[in-house]
């Protein structure tokens, strides 16, 4: 660790070394070419939906086209005035936000004592946090659904906020754990001999530290919370309405309505990629759960 | 074998206003150590690169025996360089990672086989040659670096990018001496970067005093210490470093805090007369009386000589005291050996006329 | 590492601790108790010991049968998108630059599969494997093949690949880059010094130093592959016939679809303990690197 960061030390003085320049060769070449199709494969799909979204249904069964022929976003006026899939919406985003705070707020402090401290039964507790990472939606659908219903809370998005904290607590334990570690314990220290209370180090100098880290955390919170759906289905029925659950009743009566299908889904990648454009500098190191 | 010939070389990063080294012409000579001493942003570890050929000099030209490389990419340089931190391949033995960058340049097996034996008996890696690299101490790390770079027998030159900075203080001393046994016994040209005086005079031939992109003298560690031509020379070596005084001198006498000073020479072209004087601890001694009236503030007593804190109106200086004297506290008559006082106008040494 | 021993860290801990329990042990119990009953219809239950679980390890009966295939199929799974995602994941890795204002962008584009809702991927995806109306199904059907989702086995096994591969190499690809700019300059410059083909600084330089990073990556996309549900559920639906049902979708089927508790309860006993053995695995792996890395 210490040898890392005395060459980022050297590094600060080098700055950026210019090379030399390379020779044009075919083996820089093929690279970029298969990157480039890599990133045109993944774009693809999404660019579908998006034509779909813009075409009417009539046009999409009658003719197969790469262009929509009469863009229309005539699909995402109808979803901004219907109060069903506005209602959907907020519903989803409400319980996102509410199980990022908790999730995110109580992890904090388990993430310092987990990385400062030694205490009985550390490691299991550790391990059974991250068991629960891997635990199967499948599994607690049931359960849950019983749960729920006997504390009374199926149906209201603080069932579902709730039971997203199964995962996304120990996944903010875990990349927060990572965070704390990059913080030397020396500052620790120096606030306790400057006479800090512990609430007050950790509030007013702790976290701050750690800001990136926090940030990149809440994004990964928001974004397994966002993207579950099978446990955010079974708890609610009609007063907690996720969009998932709107949008596969438009699998319903005059067959697919795939251009509303299609205008609903690119709806929902725009939080998404919101949230990651102002965590980009963060992302890489975050999904390495902050432990590279 | 060679000599590196930099032409005219000074350089600037990118987006960077600061000239990051000034333009400097240097000759290294086969076969003598060097090394670049300087506090850290002084520009030694770009003028390596530069060497080396990880970067591209904004300026000039380098030469390798005549031959421009400037151009030519690090690998194809024939140097060979040790970084900060061991750099070693983790799942290569020690052996293994000797031998690579002669496998990498085909080499054939039993040369390689017989270059590593001769490489590891001169580093005492024999008994560690069959071992995982990785599971090697800090110090055997940075030797197996160092190794790595002296297997190659075209190598022109070594280059050591501050590489004791991770190393225990205790091993340090063995290191550096197995550094100098290596450059007795291969006569390489070694350019060592460090920013600890200690290190650069005892393994450098010639030391190049570097701050703020600029060479400040190139001079034998002997040198340096004993007429050093840049008031940063004389304060960044010796410990403590040189005394350094404002001062207005007119012919030979420098007026310093209402006290007149003899100078051993005549100054009679220093404008206005404002210069700084300097002189070492070690050439200068302290008196119950006689000589320049100071203050006295402290004695230390350091085992094999005793260092005084003494203070000539503002200025704090240090002096020795020599053994055998004692002095009471208070005043004290302080001595400065003539030949070893030197003038500098605006940082840089003034000759006077010694007539 | 030595950290002073404070048993009072425990307050600390205590609301990650609460709701964890509140939300994995309080429901993992009453399944516990679904699995050792059997009902007779109306809330009746009597004690039925191990039989569910007897059955379901025993591949001759029904339930067992149905176990047994949903298991295979979930592993055949995952061993396949591992083989393909974690090389091609750094091979994209190894592409990236290593810095300046491309960087983000890029890491954008390259991370939007995973934020996409799962329902939503499997419409996108449903949508465009369909040989009338998307690209995929198109292309491949104008090609020659007989694709068709809903009625091929091969073809929804195939789609339902690279439907991982598409939402999930983006993962490793983001976690080997992370990897990858933590490895020093200084070595890639020794490299060069040492005339290093660029794949003998691959092999002997990034690909060590990934080890943890990789073996976060494959426990990371092994689970999540062992519990893919959404996904195949809205493409195929399971089918056609059984022959994409995963262990989720067979489980929610039985739970809530047949509300047959005592089976289902036995089922997600099963395959919790499957992921409780697989994780526990990886985290003795992860500890034994990280042991060494501090050696």
């Amino acid at each position: 660790m210490a040898a890392e960061v005395l060459s980022t030390a050297s590094l600060a003085e080098v700055q950026s070394p210019a090379r030399p320049r390379r020779a044009f060769r075919l083996s820089n070449l093929l690279p970029r070419i298969g990157f480039a199709i890599y990133l045109l494969a993944l774009m693809l799909p999404i660019y579908w939906l998006i034509n779909m979204s813009l075409r009417s249904n009539e046009e999409i069964t009658s003719s197969l086209a790469f262009f929509p022929h009469h863009p229309s976003l005539e699909k995402y006026f109808f979803i901004f005035n219907d109060p069903t899939w506005v209602h959907a919406f907020m519903v989803s985003l409400t319980y996102v936000a509410i199980n990022t705070v908790i999730s995110v707020s109580v992890a904090l402090p388990a993430a310092y004592a987990f990385n400062r401290y030694h205490f009985i039964g550390d490691k299991y507790l550790f391990f059974w946090l991250l068991s629960n990472l891997m635990a199967p939606a499948a599994v607690y659908a049931m359960p849950f659904f019983n749960l729920y219903y006997a504390i009374g809370l199926f149906d209201t998005i603080w069932a579902v906020a709730l039971a997203h904290c199964l995962f996304n607590v120990p996944v903010a334990v875990w990349i927060l754990e990572g965070f704390v570690a990059g913080v030397p314990r020396e500052i620790d220290e120096m606030a306790a001999i400057d006479g800090y209370s512990f609430p007050r180090f950790f509030i007013r100098i702790f976290i701050p530290l750690i800001a990136n880290g926090v940030g990149v955390t809440a994004f990964f919170c928001f974004m397994f919370s966002w993207v579950e759906q099978l446990l955010a289905t079974t708890l609610t029925a009609t007063d907690a309405l996720p969009f998932a659950a709107v949008m596969s009743r438009s699998y319903s009566v005059a067959g697919m309505d795939w251009s509303l299908l299609a205008a609903a889904g690119v709806l929902t990648m725009i939080p998404g990629a919101l949230v990651i454009w102002f965590v980009r500098n963060h992302i890489a190191k975050g999904f390495a759960l902050g432990r590279v | 074998m060679a000599r590196i010939t930099l032409d005219g070389i000074a350089h600037s990063y990118p987006r960077s206003a600061t000239m990051a080294l000034q333009p400097l012409n240097h000759v290294w000579e086969q076969g003598r150590a060097y090394a670049l001493l300087g506090p850290s942003g002084c520009g030694k570890t770009t003028l390596l690169n530069i060497i080396s050929g990880l970067i591209s000099p904004s300026q000039g030209r380098v030469l390798f025996d005549g031959k421009d490389v400037t151009l030519l990419p690090t690998e194809q340089r024939n140097i060979a360089q040790v970084f900060q931190f061991p750099v070693i391949y983790d799942t290569m033995t020690v052996g293994e990672n000797l031998a690579f960058p002669l496998k990498n340049r085909r080499m054939e097996r039993s040369a390689i086989r017989a270059r590593v034996a001769e490489i590891a008996e001169l580093l005492d890696l024999t008994g560690d040659l069959p071992r995982r690299a990785r599971a090697l101490t800090v110090e055997a790390k940075q030797k197996v670096s160092l190794g790595r770079g002296l297997v190659r027998a075209d190598v022109a030159a070594m280059l050591f990018d501050e590489p004791l900075t991770v190393i225990d203080p205790a091993l340090k001393w063995h290191l550096r001496s197995k550094l100098k046994a290596v450059h007795r016994a291969l006569d390489l040209l070694m350019i060592y970067v460090t920013h600890d005086q200690v290190e650069a005079l005892t393994f450098a031939d010639e030391v190049v005093v570097m701050k703020d992109g600029r060479v400040l003298q190139v001079a034998s560690p002997a040198q340096l210490f004993e007429r050093p031509e840049h008031t940063f020379v004389g304060y960044f070596i010796g410990s403590p470093g040189m005394n350094l005084m404002a001062a207005k001198v007119s012919d030979h006498v420098a007026h310093v805090s209402g006290q007149d000073i003899e100078l051993g020479a005549r100054y009679p072209k220093i404008k206005n007369g404002d210069a700084v004087i300097g002189f070492r601890p070690d050439f200068a001694s302290l008196s119950p009386e006689g000589g320049i009236p100071v203050q006295v503030r402290r004695i230390e007593d350091l085992g094999r000589r005793r260092l005084a804190r003494v203070a000539l109106g503002p200025h704090e200086i240090f002096a020795n005291v020599p053994e055998g004297v004692s002095i009471g506290g208070g005043q004290a008559g302080l001595t400065i050996q003539q030949d070893r006082l030197f003038v500098y106008v605006d940082d840089e040494l003034v000759l006077g006329d010694r007539r | 590492m030595d950290k002073p021993l404070n048993n009072r860290a425990w307050f600390m801990v205590a609301p990650v601790f609460v709701l964890v329990l509140f939300s994995a042990l309080l429901p993992m119990m009453t399944v516990v108790n679904y699995s050792v009953q059997d009902s007779l219809g109306q809330n009746q239950f009597f004690w039925n010991g191990d039989a569910w679980f007897r059955d379901l390890l025993n591949p001759s009966t029904e339930i067992g049968a149905r176990f047994s295939d949903a298991l295979l199929r979930n592993l055949s799974f995952s061993l396949v998108t591992l083989a393909i995602e974690v090389p091609l994941g750094i091979a994209v890795a190894l592409c990236l630059p290593r810095g300046g204002w491309t960087v983000g962008p890029l890491l954008v584009i390259i991370a939007l599969p995973m934020l996409i809702p799962w329902n939503v991927i499997g419409t996108m995806w449903q949508i465009f494997s369909r040989a009338d109306i998307g690209l995929f199904g198109a292309a491949l059907t104008g090609l020659g093949l007989h694709y068709n989702v809903t009625q091929n086995a091969i073809s929804a096994w195939c789609t339902i690949v690279v439907i991982d591969v598409w939402h999930w190499t983006p993962l490793i690809v983001l976690l080997t880059y992370a990897g990858l700019r933590a490895i020093p300059d200084a070595y890639y410059q020794a490299a060069r010094i040492d005339a290093a083909s660029r794949w003998a600084t691959f092999v002997n330089i990034e690909l060590p130093k990934l080890q943890k990073v990789l073996v976060i990556a494959i426990l990371l996309r092994f689970m999540q592959t062992f519990m893919i549900y959404t996904e195949p559920f809205v493409v195929t639906g399971g089918g056609p016939g059984s022959a994409t049902t995963f262990l989720s979708i067979d489980l929610v089927k039985i739970a809530l679809g047949q509300v047959d508790l005592g089976p289902a309860a036995a089922v997600s006993l099963v395959y919790n303990l499957i992921t409780l053995t697989i994780c526990w695995i990886f985290f003795t792996i992860m500890t034994q690197l990280d042991r060494r890395r501090y050696a």
